[in-house]
Protein backbone atom coordinates (compact mmCIF):
# COMPACT_ATOMS: atom_id res chain seq x y z
CA UNK A 1 0.00 0.00 0.00
CA UNK A 2 1.35 3.38 -0.69
CA UNK A 3 2.51 5.41 2.00
CA UNK A 4 -0.09 7.89 3.45
CA UNK A 5 0.85 11.75 2.43
CA UNK A 6 0.95 14.38 4.81
CA UNK A 7 -2.73 15.98 3.92
CA UNK A 8 -4.24 13.13 5.20
CA UNK A 9 -2.79 13.53 8.76
CA UNK A 10 -4.01 17.13 8.74
CA UNK A 11 -7.27 16.31 7.07
CA UNK A 12 -7.79 14.21 10.00
CA UNK A 13 -7.35 16.13 12.71
CA UNK A 14 -9.81 18.08 11.16
CA UNK A 15 -12.10 15.67 10.77
CA UNK A 16 -11.51 15.09 14.37
CA UNK A 17 -12.15 18.84 15.49
CA UNK A 18 -15.26 18.52 13.48
CA UNK A 19 -16.61 15.87 15.32
CA UNK A 20 -15.84 17.44 18.69
CA UNK A 21 -17.35 20.22 17.87
CA UNK A 22 -20.94 17.79 16.46
CA UNK A 23 -20.84 15.70 19.52
CA UNK A 24 -19.02 18.20 22.33
CA UNK A 25 -22.06 20.17 23.18
CA UNK A 26 -24.16 17.51 23.35
CA UNK A 27 -21.75 15.70 25.30
CA UNK A 28 -21.32 18.74 27.56
CA UNK A 29 -24.88 18.73 29.00
CA UNK A 30 -25.01 15.04 29.09
CA UNK A 31 -22.34 15.61 31.91
CA UNK A 32 -23.81 18.70 33.43
CA UNK A 33 -27.61 16.51 33.55
CA UNK A 34 -25.82 15.17 36.58
CA UNK A 35 -25.16 18.15 38.32
CA UNK A 36 -26.13 18.18 42.19
CA UNK A 37 -29.38 19.47 43.84
CA UNK A 38 -27.17 22.84 44.11
CA UNK A 39 -25.48 23.32 40.10
CA UNK A 40 -26.19 25.36 38.26
CA UNK A 41 -26.56 25.78 34.64
CA UNK A 42 -22.47 25.24 33.90
CA UNK A 43 -19.73 23.71 35.41
CA UNK A 44 -18.00 23.37 37.98
CA UNK A 45 -20.14 20.72 38.46
CA UNK A 46 -21.61 20.98 41.88
CA UNK A 47 -21.68 16.96 42.95
CA UNK A 48 -22.91 14.63 41.52
CA UNK A 49 -26.53 12.85 41.65
CA UNK A 50 -29.21 11.87 39.55
CA UNK A 51 -31.28 14.77 41.26
CA UNK A 52 -32.39 16.46 38.10
CA UNK A 53 -33.55 12.87 36.37
CA UNK A 54 -35.60 12.34 39.32
CA UNK A 55 -37.21 15.28 39.08
CA UNK A 56 -38.39 14.96 35.73
CA UNK A 57 -40.02 11.83 36.53
CA UNK A 58 -42.03 14.12 39.71
CA UNK A 59 -44.90 15.74 39.19
CA UNK A 60 -43.81 18.85 37.64
CA UNK A 61 -44.28 22.51 38.19
CA UNK A 62 -44.72 23.55 34.50
CA UNK A 63 -46.09 21.65 31.61
CA UNK A 64 -46.92 18.11 30.77
CA UNK A 65 -43.52 16.28 29.66
CA UNK A 66 -44.54 12.42 29.74
CA UNK A 67 -47.88 13.11 28.10
CA UNK A 68 -45.97 15.44 25.25
CA UNK A 69 -43.93 12.90 25.60
CA UNK A 70 -46.63 10.34 24.32
CA UNK A 71 -47.99 12.14 21.98
CA UNK A 72 -44.60 12.95 20.11
CA UNK A 73 -44.23 9.51 20.36
CA UNK A 74 -47.10 8.47 18.33
CA UNK A 75 -46.97 11.04 16.13
CA UNK A 76 -43.85 10.09 14.87
CA UNK A 77 -44.85 6.41 14.55
CA UNK A 78 -47.99 7.87 12.43
CA UNK A 79 -46.04 9.87 10.28
CA UNK A 80 -43.32 6.81 9.64
CA UNK A 81 -45.96 4.54 8.83
CA UNK A 82 -47.86 7.14 6.48
CA UNK A 83 -44.73 8.52 4.89
CA UNK A 84 -42.83 4.67 3.73
CA UNK A 85 -46.28 3.88 2.17
CA UNK A 86 -46.92 7.01 0.23
CA UNK A 87 -43.11 7.88 -0.67
CA UNK A 88 -43.02 3.79 -2.10
CA UNK A 89 -46.04 4.67 -4.10
CA UNK A 90 -45.55 7.74 -5.30
CA UNK A 91 -41.31 6.36 -6.02
CA UNK A 92 -43.12 3.34 -7.96
CA UNK A 93 -45.31 5.83 -9.96
CA UNK A 94 -42.56 8.33 -10.98
CA UNK A 95 -40.52 5.65 -12.50
CA UNK A 96 -42.58 6.14 -15.70
CA UNK A 97 -43.89 9.69 -16.98
CA UNK A 98 -47.36 10.40 -16.15
CA UNK A 99 -48.95 13.61 -17.56
CA UNK A 100 -48.25 16.03 -14.55
CA UNK A 101 -45.78 13.98 -13.17
CA UNK A 102 -43.19 17.59 -13.80
CA UNK A 103 -45.51 19.88 -11.65
CA UNK A 104 -45.84 17.10 -9.04
CA UNK A 105 -42.13 16.76 -8.85
CA UNK A 106 -41.43 20.71 -8.40
CA UNK A 107 -44.41 20.47 -5.86
CA UNK A 108 -42.04 17.97 -3.50
CA UNK A 109 -38.92 20.53 -4.09
CA UNK A 110 -41.55 23.01 -2.88
CA UNK A 111 -42.11 21.17 -0.23
CA UNK A 112 -38.96 20.75 0.67
CA UNK A 113 -37.63 24.34 0.82
CA UNK A 114 -40.62 26.40 1.55
CA UNK A 115 -40.07 27.74 5.09
CA UNK A 116 -41.28 25.43 8.09
CA UNK A 117 -43.74 28.54 9.49
CA UNK A 118 -45.31 29.13 6.54
CA UNK A 119 -47.12 25.58 6.41
CA UNK A 120 -47.35 26.30 9.83
CA UNK A 121 -49.35 29.32 9.54
CA UNK A 122 -51.25 28.27 6.42
CA UNK A 123 -52.48 25.37 8.05
CA UNK A 124 -53.29 26.84 10.87
CA UNK A 125 -55.25 29.62 8.91
CA UNK A 126 -57.12 27.35 6.91
CA UNK A 127 -58.30 25.10 9.93
CA UNK A 128 -59.29 27.94 12.01
CA UNK A 129 -61.03 29.83 8.71
CA UNK A 130 -62.52 26.51 8.26
CA UNK A 131 -64.24 25.86 12.24
CA UNK A 132 -62.17 22.87 12.37
CA UNK A 133 -59.68 22.75 15.55
CA UNK A 134 -56.28 22.05 14.93
CA UNK A 135 -54.87 18.99 17.04
CA UNK A 136 -51.53 17.10 16.68
CA UNK A 137 -52.56 14.63 15.18
CA UNK A 138 -54.50 16.28 12.36
CA UNK A 139 -53.24 19.41 11.24
CA UNK A 140 -49.88 19.08 12.85
CA UNK A 141 -49.93 15.10 11.11
CA UNK A 142 -50.55 16.76 8.02
CA UNK A 143 -47.88 19.72 7.80
CA UNK A 144 -45.29 17.43 9.53
CA UNK A 145 -45.57 15.26 6.31
CA UNK A 146 -44.99 18.35 3.92
CA UNK A 147 -41.84 17.54 5.41
CA UNK A 148 -41.05 14.00 6.13
CA UNK A 149 -42.44 13.07 2.54
CA UNK A 150 -39.61 14.72 0.06
CA UNK A 151 -37.31 13.06 2.40
CA UNK A 152 -38.61 9.95 1.78
CA UNK A 153 -39.25 11.02 -2.20
CA UNK A 154 -36.05 11.63 -2.65
CA UNK A 155 -34.53 8.55 -1.71
CA UNK A 156 -37.03 6.37 -3.36
CA UNK A 157 -36.14 8.08 -6.47
CA UNK A 158 -32.36 7.64 -5.69
CA UNK A 159 -33.29 3.63 -5.12
CA UNK A 160 -35.29 3.32 -8.39
CA UNK A 161 -32.85 5.35 -10.47
CA UNK A 162 -30.03 2.05 -9.33
CA UNK A 163 -32.66 -0.18 -9.78
CA UNK A 164 -31.84 -3.09 -11.98
CA UNK A 165 -34.94 -3.67 -14.38
CA UNK A 166 -33.75 -7.31 -15.38
CA UNK A 167 -34.91 -8.63 -12.06
CA UNK A 168 -38.57 -7.30 -12.79
CA UNK A 169 -38.45 -8.95 -16.37
CA UNK A 170 -36.70 -12.20 -15.14
CA UNK A 171 -40.17 -12.23 -12.80
CA UNK A 172 -42.48 -11.51 -15.94
CA UNK A 173 -40.78 -13.90 -17.83
CA UNK A 174 -41.33 -16.63 -15.44
CA UNK A 175 -45.24 -16.29 -15.24
CA UNK A 176 -45.43 -13.27 -11.91
CA UNK A 177 -48.45 -10.74 -12.31
CA UNK A 178 -47.60 -7.23 -11.85
CA UNK A 179 -48.37 -7.56 -7.98
CA UNK A 180 -46.28 -10.73 -7.62
CA UNK A 181 -43.53 -9.09 -9.11
CA UNK A 182 -44.42 -6.21 -6.77
CA UNK A 183 -44.82 -8.39 -3.85
CA UNK A 184 -42.19 -10.99 -4.02
CA UNK A 185 -39.44 -9.39 -6.06
CA UNK A 186 -39.37 -5.38 -5.91
CA UNK A 187 -40.68 -4.92 -2.32
CA UNK A 188 -38.02 -6.93 -1.00
CA UNK A 189 -35.49 -5.32 -3.17
CA UNK A 190 -35.81 -2.33 -2.09
CA UNK A 191 -36.97 -3.26 1.67
CA UNK A 192 -33.30 -1.84 3.53
CA UNK A 193 -34.06 1.54 2.23
CA UNK A 194 -37.33 1.52 3.53
CA UNK A 195 -35.90 1.57 6.99
CA UNK A 196 -33.69 4.47 6.43
CA UNK A 197 -37.15 6.04 4.73
CA UNK A 198 -38.68 4.67 8.12
CA UNK A 199 -35.99 6.40 10.30
CA UNK A 200 -36.16 9.74 8.20
CA UNK A 201 -40.19 9.28 8.98
CA UNK A 202 -40.00 8.84 12.74
CA UNK A 203 -37.00 10.96 13.66
CA UNK A 204 -37.58 13.83 11.57
CA UNK A 205 -41.38 13.89 13.19
CA UNK A 206 -40.29 13.72 16.78
CA UNK A 207 -37.97 16.44 16.39
CA UNK A 208 -39.99 18.55 14.48
CA UNK A 209 -40.99 21.93 15.58
CA UNK A 210 -41.32 25.01 13.68
CA UNK A 211 -44.19 22.79 11.61
CA UNK A 212 -46.05 21.94 14.54
CA UNK A 213 -46.16 24.76 16.42
CA UNK A 214 -49.31 26.95 15.21
CA UNK A 215 -50.46 23.16 13.93
CA UNK A 216 -50.82 21.39 17.19
CA UNK A 217 -53.48 22.99 19.16
CA UNK A 218 -53.62 22.99 22.74
CA UNK A 219 -51.87 19.69 23.15
CA UNK A 220 -48.04 19.81 23.00
CA UNK A 221 -45.14 17.94 21.66
CA UNK A 222 -42.16 17.39 22.79
CA UNK A 223 -39.86 19.81 21.20
CA UNK A 224 -42.64 22.26 21.69
CA UNK A 225 -42.71 21.49 25.57
CA UNK A 226 -38.80 21.49 25.50
CA UNK A 227 -39.02 25.18 23.97
CA UNK A 228 -41.97 26.40 25.97
CA UNK A 229 -39.32 25.34 28.86
CA UNK A 230 -35.99 27.29 27.84
CA UNK A 231 -38.05 30.23 28.69
CA UNK A 232 -39.41 29.66 32.18
CA UNK A 233 -36.80 27.27 33.28
CA UNK A 234 -32.96 28.02 34.41
CA UNK A 235 -32.31 24.89 36.33
CA UNK A 236 -30.28 21.36 35.20
CA UNK A 237 -33.95 19.74 34.71
CA UNK A 238 -33.67 21.08 30.85
CA UNK A 239 -30.28 19.49 30.55
CA UNK A 240 -31.74 15.89 32.39
CA UNK A 241 -34.84 15.97 29.60
CA UNK A 242 -32.48 17.19 26.79
CA UNK A 243 -30.22 14.02 27.49
CA UNK A 244 -32.48 11.59 27.78
CA UNK A 245 -34.65 12.62 24.90
CA UNK A 246 -31.72 12.18 22.96
CA UNK A 247 -30.67 8.94 24.30
CA UNK A 248 -34.22 7.83 23.19
CA UNK A 249 -33.55 9.20 19.43
CA UNK A 250 -29.83 7.74 19.73
CA UNK A 251 -31.87 4.68 20.69
CA UNK A 252 -34.28 4.55 18.02
CA UNK A 253 -31.34 4.77 15.67
CA UNK A 254 -30.04 1.64 17.11
CA UNK A 255 -32.85 0.16 17.03
CA UNK A 256 -33.47 0.94 12.54
CA UNK A 257 -29.45 0.11 11.91
CA UNK A 258 -30.24 -3.41 13.79
CA UNK A 259 -32.99 -4.56 11.61
CA UNK A 260 -30.87 -3.07 8.50
CA UNK A 261 -28.41 -5.92 10.27
CA UNK A 262 -30.79 -8.15 10.73
CA UNK A 263 -32.06 -8.35 7.27
CA UNK A 264 -28.50 -8.20 5.99
CA UNK A 265 -27.42 -11.11 7.78
CA UNK A 266 -30.80 -12.45 6.76
CA UNK A 267 -30.33 -12.16 3.03
CA UNK A 268 -26.64 -13.36 3.06
CA UNK A 269 -27.80 -16.54 4.74
CA UNK A 270 -31.12 -17.51 2.64
CA UNK A 271 -30.04 -15.15 -0.51
CA UNK A 272 -28.47 -16.16 -3.77
CA UNK A 273 -26.35 -19.71 -3.85
CA UNK A 274 -24.48 -18.63 -6.88
CA UNK A 275 -20.60 -19.65 -6.55
CA UNK A 276 -21.54 -22.13 -4.25
CA UNK A 277 -23.15 -25.10 -6.62
CA UNK A 278 -21.06 -28.25 -7.33
CA UNK A 279 -19.26 -27.45 -10.64
CA UNK B 1 -60.24 -3.42 -14.57
CA UNK B 2 -57.41 -5.00 -16.14
CA UNK B 3 -57.27 -2.67 -18.92
CA UNK B 4 -57.39 0.02 -16.40
CA UNK B 5 -54.23 -0.50 -14.75
CA UNK B 6 -52.80 -1.40 -18.08
CA UNK B 7 -53.49 2.46 -19.04
CA UNK B 8 -50.30 4.44 -17.89
CA UNK B 9 -51.70 7.93 -17.21
CA UNK B 10 -54.17 5.63 -14.86
CA UNK B 11 -51.77 4.12 -12.90
CA UNK B 12 -49.59 6.60 -12.24
CA UNK B 13 -52.37 8.59 -11.04
CA UNK B 14 -53.65 6.11 -8.98
CA UNK B 15 -49.99 5.38 -7.33
CA UNK B 16 -49.61 8.86 -6.79
CA UNK B 17 -53.04 9.89 -5.40
CA UNK B 18 -52.04 9.88 -1.87
CA UNK B 19 -48.73 12.08 -2.40
CA UNK B 20 -50.69 14.24 -4.30
CA UNK B 21 -53.82 14.60 -2.08
CA UNK B 22 -51.57 15.26 1.17
CA UNK B 23 -49.62 17.97 -1.04
CA UNK B 24 -52.65 19.60 -2.32
CA UNK B 25 -54.65 19.90 1.36
CA UNK B 26 -51.36 20.94 3.65
CA UNK B 27 -48.90 22.63 1.08
CA UNK B 28 -51.13 24.31 -2.05
CA UNK B 29 -53.69 25.16 0.00
CA UNK B 30 -51.72 26.87 3.16
CA UNK B 31 -49.81 28.56 0.20
CA UNK B 32 -52.92 30.16 -1.51
CA UNK B 33 -54.47 30.88 2.00
CA UNK B 34 -51.85 33.02 2.47
CA UNK B 35 -51.85 34.66 0.00
CA UNK B 36 -55.90 35.06 0.41
CA UNK B 37 -55.26 36.76 3.75
CA UNK B 38 -52.54 39.00 3.25
CA UNK B 39 -54.66 41.49 1.39
CA UNK B 40 -57.52 40.83 4.72
CA UNK B 41 -57.69 43.22 7.47
CA UNK B 42 -56.99 42.58 11.08
CA UNK B 43 -58.49 44.08 14.32
CA UNK B 44 -57.55 43.15 17.91
CA UNK B 45 -59.60 40.27 17.88
CA UNK B 46 -60.40 38.85 14.54
CA UNK B 47 -59.12 39.00 10.66
CA UNK B 48 -61.72 40.37 8.49
CA UNK B 49 -62.07 39.46 4.14
CA UNK B 50 -60.83 42.46 2.10
CA UNK B 51 -58.42 43.06 -0.53
CA UNK B 52 -56.51 45.63 0.82
CA UNK B 53 -52.82 46.28 -0.44
CA UNK B 54 -52.53 47.76 3.30
CA UNK B 55 -50.33 44.80 4.52
CA UNK B 56 -47.54 45.04 1.46
CA UNK B 57 -47.61 48.74 1.44
CA UNK B 58 -46.91 48.70 5.50
CA UNK B 59 -44.06 45.85 4.78
CA UNK B 60 -42.48 47.56 2.09
CA UNK B 61 -42.80 51.24 3.24
CA UNK B 62 -40.76 50.14 6.49
CA UNK B 63 -36.99 50.53 7.20
CA UNK B 64 -37.13 47.43 9.19
CA UNK B 65 -37.83 45.43 6.71
CA UNK B 66 -34.67 46.10 4.45
CA UNK B 67 -32.84 45.68 7.78
CA UNK B 68 -34.23 42.39 8.30
CA UNK B 69 -34.46 41.36 4.71
CA UNK B 70 -30.79 42.01 4.54
CA UNK B 71 -29.78 40.19 7.94
CA UNK B 72 -31.56 36.87 6.78
CA UNK B 73 -29.09 37.01 3.30
CA UNK B 74 -26.30 38.15 5.84
CA UNK B 75 -26.97 34.92 7.72
CA UNK B 76 -27.64 32.52 5.05
CA UNK B 77 -24.38 33.72 3.47
CA UNK B 78 -21.64 33.36 6.16
CA UNK B 79 -23.68 30.15 6.87
CA UNK B 80 -23.68 28.88 3.40
CA UNK B 81 -19.86 29.74 3.03
CA UNK B 82 -18.66 27.97 6.54
CA UNK B 83 -21.15 25.37 5.62
CA UNK B 84 -19.38 24.64 2.28
CA UNK B 85 -15.58 24.78 3.67
CA UNK B 86 -16.34 22.63 6.36
CA UNK B 87 -18.25 19.94 4.66
CA UNK B 88 -16.38 20.40 1.47
CA UNK B 89 -13.24 19.21 3.22
CA UNK B 90 -14.74 16.43 5.72
CA UNK B 91 -16.47 14.90 2.38
CA UNK B 92 -13.07 14.93 0.50
CA UNK B 93 -11.48 13.40 3.45
CA UNK B 94 -14.16 10.64 3.88
CA UNK B 95 -14.45 9.97 0.13
CA UNK B 96 -10.35 10.36 -0.94
CA UNK B 97 -8.67 9.80 1.94
CA UNK B 98 -10.10 6.87 4.05
CA UNK B 99 -9.44 3.18 2.33
CA UNK B 100 -11.61 0.75 3.52
CA UNK B 101 -15.58 1.07 2.58
CA UNK B 102 -15.93 -0.20 6.64
CA UNK B 103 -14.45 3.16 7.78
CA UNK B 104 -15.88 5.33 5.28
CA UNK B 105 -19.31 3.94 6.19
CA UNK B 106 -18.83 3.94 9.92
CA UNK B 107 -17.34 7.70 10.13
CA UNK B 108 -20.22 8.70 7.36
CA UNK B 109 -22.83 7.14 9.96
CA UNK B 110 -20.73 9.21 12.82
CA UNK B 111 -21.39 12.36 11.12
CA UNK B 112 -25.11 12.15 10.29
CA UNK B 113 -26.29 10.63 13.55
CA UNK B 114 -26.59 14.21 14.91
CA UNK B 115 -28.74 14.88 11.83
CA UNK B 116 -32.03 12.71 13.42
CA UNK B 117 -31.71 13.84 17.53
CA UNK B 118 -33.64 17.27 17.89
CA UNK B 119 -32.37 21.08 17.22
CA UNK B 120 -33.86 22.43 20.50
CA UNK B 121 -31.47 20.01 22.12
CA UNK B 122 -28.74 21.11 20.42
CA UNK B 123 -28.69 24.47 20.38
CA UNK B 124 -29.65 24.46 23.84
CA UNK B 125 -26.57 22.62 24.44
CA UNK B 126 -24.66 25.53 23.68
CA UNK B 127 -25.67 27.49 26.48
CA UNK B 128 -22.99 26.01 29.45
CA UNK B 129 -20.22 26.77 26.29
CA UNK B 130 -21.01 29.62 25.45
CA UNK B 131 -21.89 31.45 28.59
CA UNK B 132 -20.71 34.17 30.49
CA UNK B 133 -19.30 31.93 33.08
CA UNK B 134 -19.53 29.17 30.27
CA UNK B 135 -16.38 26.73 29.41
CA UNK B 136 -15.38 28.97 26.51
CA UNK B 137 -14.91 31.91 28.71
CA UNK B 138 -12.95 30.13 31.85
CA UNK B 139 -10.68 28.27 29.65
CA UNK B 140 -9.55 32.12 27.58
CA UNK B 141 -9.42 33.54 30.74
CA UNK B 142 -7.18 30.89 33.02
CA UNK B 143 -5.17 30.65 29.39
CA UNK B 144 -4.72 34.68 30.28
CA UNK B 145 -5.93 35.71 26.42
CA UNK B 146 -8.85 37.64 28.12
CA UNK B 147 -9.07 39.41 31.32
CA UNK B 148 -12.92 40.21 31.00
CA UNK B 149 -15.75 37.17 30.39
CA UNK B 150 -16.50 38.06 26.53
CA UNK B 151 -19.92 38.89 26.30
CA UNK B 152 -21.16 38.72 22.43
CA UNK B 153 -20.26 34.68 22.40
CA UNK B 154 -23.65 33.53 23.55
CA UNK B 155 -27.14 35.89 22.59
CA UNK B 156 -25.12 37.24 19.50
CA UNK B 157 -25.41 36.72 15.98
CA UNK B 158 -21.60 35.15 16.32
CA UNK B 159 -23.88 32.22 18.64
CA UNK B 160 -26.40 32.59 15.60
CA UNK B 161 -24.16 31.63 13.14
CA UNK B 162 -22.17 28.94 14.97
CA UNK B 163 -25.43 27.13 15.53
CA UNK B 164 -26.17 27.18 11.93
CA UNK B 165 -23.33 25.95 11.55
CA UNK B 166 -23.45 23.11 13.80
CA UNK B 167 -27.02 22.57 12.97
CA UNK B 168 -26.78 22.74 9.04
CA UNK B 169 -23.19 21.05 8.01
CA UNK B 170 -24.27 18.01 7.22
CA UNK B 171 -26.75 18.82 4.98
CA UNK B 172 -23.70 19.68 2.74
CA UNK B 173 -21.70 16.80 3.74
CA UNK B 174 -24.01 14.43 2.67
CA UNK B 175 -25.21 15.14 -1.04
CA UNK B 176 -20.98 16.30 -1.63
CA UNK B 177 -19.99 13.05 -0.42
CA UNK B 178 -22.63 11.30 -2.12
CA UNK B 179 -21.44 12.77 -5.70
CA UNK B 180 -17.77 12.20 -5.00
CA UNK B 181 -18.12 8.41 -3.77
CA UNK B 182 -19.43 8.52 -8.08
CA UNK B 183 -16.11 9.98 -9.16
CA UNK B 184 -14.51 7.58 -11.15
CA UNK B 185 -11.34 7.43 -9.36
CA UNK B 186 -9.35 6.63 -12.57
CA UNK B 187 -10.13 10.48 -13.67
CA UNK B 188 -7.66 10.89 -10.84
CA UNK B 189 -5.21 8.13 -11.29
CA UNK B 190 -4.78 10.03 -15.09
CA UNK B 191 -4.95 13.66 -14.12
CA UNK B 192 -2.22 12.23 -11.66
CA UNK B 193 0.15 10.46 -14.64
CA UNK B 194 -0.79 13.77 -16.63
CA UNK B 195 1.26 15.30 -14.05
CA UNK B 196 -0.96 17.36 -12.36
CA UNK B 197 -0.18 17.97 -8.53
CA UNK B 198 -2.40 17.72 -5.66
CA UNK B 199 -3.50 20.73 -5.58
CA UNK B 200 -4.31 20.77 -9.75
CA UNK B 201 -5.86 17.58 -8.93
CA UNK B 202 -8.65 19.32 -6.42
CA UNK B 203 -9.24 22.32 -8.60
CA UNK B 204 -9.32 20.94 -12.30
CA UNK B 205 -10.48 17.50 -11.54
CA UNK B 206 -12.48 16.79 -7.99
CA UNK B 207 -14.34 20.04 -7.54
CA UNK B 208 -15.64 20.73 -11.07
CA UNK B 209 -16.59 16.53 -10.90
CA UNK B 210 -18.47 17.49 -7.14
CA UNK B 211 -20.69 20.60 -8.38
CA UNK B 212 -23.92 19.18 -7.95
CA UNK B 213 -23.72 17.57 -4.82
CA UNK B 214 -22.29 21.19 -3.49
CA UNK B 215 -25.27 22.91 -5.31
CA UNK B 216 -28.07 20.07 -3.69
CA UNK B 217 -26.49 21.06 -0.29
CA UNK B 218 -26.36 24.60 -1.01
CA UNK B 219 -30.07 24.42 -1.75
CA UNK B 220 -30.91 22.73 1.32
CA UNK B 221 -28.41 25.19 3.85
CA UNK B 222 -29.80 28.39 2.35
CA UNK B 223 -33.59 27.25 2.67
CA UNK B 224 -32.74 26.36 5.74
CA UNK B 225 -31.29 29.19 7.33
CA UNK B 226 -33.71 31.72 4.88
CA UNK B 227 -36.48 30.16 6.47
CA UNK B 228 -35.34 29.80 10.22
CA UNK B 229 -36.73 31.64 13.22
CA UNK B 230 -36.03 29.74 15.83
CA UNK B 231 -32.57 29.44 15.75
CA UNK B 232 -31.99 32.93 15.75
CA UNK B 233 -34.66 33.97 18.34
CA UNK B 234 -32.95 31.57 20.72
CA UNK B 235 -29.16 32.38 20.15
CA UNK B 236 -29.50 35.90 19.94
CA UNK B 237 -31.44 36.18 22.90
CA UNK B 238 -34.32 37.84 21.19
CA UNK B 239 -31.84 40.56 20.06
CA UNK B 240 -31.48 39.89 16.18
CA UNK B 241 -34.08 39.58 13.33
CA UNK B 242 -34.64 37.63 10.59
CA UNK B 243 -37.93 37.45 7.99
CA UNK B 244 -38.89 34.30 10.11
CA UNK B 245 -39.08 36.06 13.41
CA UNK B 246 -40.65 38.88 11.75
CA UNK B 247 -43.40 36.62 10.76
CA UNK B 248 -43.68 34.93 14.26
CA UNK B 249 -43.43 37.97 16.13
CA UNK B 250 -46.92 38.81 13.95
CA UNK B 251 -48.08 35.83 14.75
CA UNK B 252 -47.54 36.28 18.23
CA UNK B 253 -49.86 39.63 18.02
CA UNK B 254 -52.50 37.50 16.04
CA UNK B 255 -51.56 40.24 13.45
CA UNK B 256 -52.20 36.97 10.62
CA UNK B 257 -52.96 39.23 7.50
CA UNK B 258 -49.26 41.50 7.97
CA UNK B 259 -47.64 38.21 8.82
CA UNK B 260 -49.22 36.39 5.68
CA UNK B 261 -47.59 39.56 3.54
CA UNK B 262 -44.10 39.14 4.98
CA UNK B 263 -44.51 35.41 4.29
CA UNK B 264 -45.39 35.71 1.02
CA UNK B 265 -42.47 37.99 0.06
CA UNK B 266 -40.14 35.72 2.02
CA UNK B 267 -41.57 33.14 -0.04
CA UNK B 268 -41.35 34.21 -3.24
CA UNK B 269 -37.78 35.31 -2.54
CA UNK B 270 -36.82 31.91 -1.41
CA UNK B 271 -37.95 30.50 -4.89
CA UNK B 272 -36.39 32.88 -6.80
CA UNK B 273 -32.94 31.79 -4.80
CA UNK B 274 -33.78 28.29 -5.28
CA UNK B 275 -35.24 28.29 -8.95
CA UNK B 276 -31.42 30.11 -9.90
CA UNK B 277 -29.67 27.27 -8.30
CA UNK B 278 -31.76 24.85 -9.82
CA UNK B 279 -30.49 26.05 -13.56
CA UNK B 280 -27.20 24.84 -12.28
CA UNK B 281 -28.25 20.91 -11.53
CA UNK B 282 -30.70 18.86 -12.33
CA UNK B 283 -32.09 17.24 -9.14
CA UNK B 284 -33.64 13.78 -10.36
CA UNK B 285 -29.99 13.20 -11.87
CA UNK B 286 -28.11 13.31 -9.29
CA UNK B 287 -29.84 11.13 -6.99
Amino acid sequence: MEPRPRSFYVLAGFFGLFLLFLYGPTLTIAILSFQGPQGGLTFPMNGVSLHWFRDLFEQQAVGDIWGSFRRSFALGLMVMVTTVVVSVMGGLAFRKRFPGSGVLFYLIITSLVIPSILVSLGVGLIFSQAGLTVHWATSGFGAQLTWTLPFGLLIMFAVFNRFDKSYEEAARDLGASPWQTLRHVVLPIIAPSLIGVALFGFTLSYDEFARTLLTSGSYNTLPLEIFGMTTNVTTPVLYALGTLTTVFSLGMIAVFLGIALLGARRKARAGSDRGKGLV
Amino acid sequence: MERLLKNKALSGWLMVSPLAAILMFFLVLPIVMIVIVSFWRATEFSIIPDFDLENYQYLFGSAVTYKVFFNTFKYAAITWALTLGIGFTVAYFLAFHIRSQTWQIALFLLCTIPFWTSNIIRMISWIPFLGRNGIANSALISWGVIDEPLEWLLFSDFAVILAFVHLYTLFMVVPIFNTMMRIDKSLVEAARDAGASGAQILWNVIIPLTKPGIMIGTIFVVTLVMGDFITVRFMSGSQSANVGRLISNDIALLAYPSASATAVVLLATVLIVIATLLRFVDIRKEL
